[in-house]
């Protein structure tokens, strides 16, 4: 039953990112980007990850996405006719190059992963004899929250300034220039 | 329970699927939404490894510390898209080939 769900999410997720690169027309391809992280927020609750799956929905879908299309929606609405005369030829010579490209690093990728289920490295051998790892029953939003003040204060610091500035930044780029 | 191989299975097709995206695409919003693809997959997986990680729980600590990244990226990456929509009046990025005027 938990394979069957997880192979619907994957498949979902899979399938509209097939049809975000596929389709010519912006907004929907954005607003199938909408599906395509709501189902990776499902198989990230596939790996106990139910903060990280929280965190997703809710920066992604409410912040990201949001933003994507407001920046889409107030430009021009010659970006959509740029698109379409562009992309006009159907499998034009650096399309072709680019879906070779990944397919091979596809390939590539797909044959490491299995050459790797061999030999799983120590620690996660380790770590399952120990049973030291995360169950369905953890509480972990409390593990998380003790990690980040403790362990993980430093990183944390560092990525609010990072963001901090950040936004910042983005907020005087995009601003009217009025100076000359 | 999900073995590991399908997550890396799965965040490898999702990671060409971007880079295609990344490649391909003549629309440079696209081409931010091919480089979030990419960065998804890269949670995927920092996510499916940090299972069997309980003491230190840190691959979905930088599993979190990775989408703050890909939101800061996208909200400084929309500000350019944007300044260079204003002076060029185009966002194919084959036609962006001046660096100063």
């Amino acid at each position: 039953m938990e394979l069957i769900l997880f192979y619907a999410f994957a498949a979902l997720a899979l399938g509209s990112a097939l049809l975000v690169v596929g389709l010519k027309n912006t907004a929907r391809a954005l607003f199938l980007f909408f599906v395509v992280l709501f189902a990776m927020a499902g198989l990230f609750i596939f790996a106990l990850a139910d903060f990280v799956a929280i965190t997703q929905i809710m920066v992604y879908v409410g912040g990201v996405l949001i933003l994507m299309i407001f920046a889409f929606m107030l430009s021009n609405k010659e970006l959509l006719a740029d698109l379409q005369n562009s992309s006009s030829k159907f499998l034009s010579l650096p399309n072709w190059q680019s879906l070779l490209l990944s397919i091979g690093f596809l390939i590539a990728m797909v044959y490491g992963v299995i050459e790797w289920q061999e030999n799983t490295p120590r620690w996660i051998t380790e770590n399952i004899n120990n049973k030291q790892i995360i169950k369905s029953t953890d509480n972990n939003i409390q593990q998380l929250g003790i990690k980040f003040m403790t362990q993980y204060l430093l990183p944390f610091e560092v990525i609010s300034i990072f963001l901090l500035a950040a936004l910042i930044g983005a907020a005087h780029l995009s601003r009217k220039e009025e100076i000359k | 329970m999900i073995t590991l191989t399908h997550f890396l299975v799965v965040s490898a097709c999702l990671f060409c699927i971007g880079l295609y995206a990344v490649l391909a695409k003549r629309n440079a919003i696209m081409i931010l939404v091919g480089i979030e693809f990419i960065i998804n997959a890269a949670i995927l997986n920092l996510v499916a490894f940090g299972r069997y990680d309980k003491i230190n729980y840190g691959g979905q600590i930088f599993a979190l510390f990775a989408i703050v990244l890909a939101a800061a990226a996208v909200a400084v990456g929309l500000a350019i898209i944007l300044n260079v929509y204003r002076k060029y009046n185009t966002i194919n990025p084959e036609n962006i080939t001046d660096l100063r005027d």
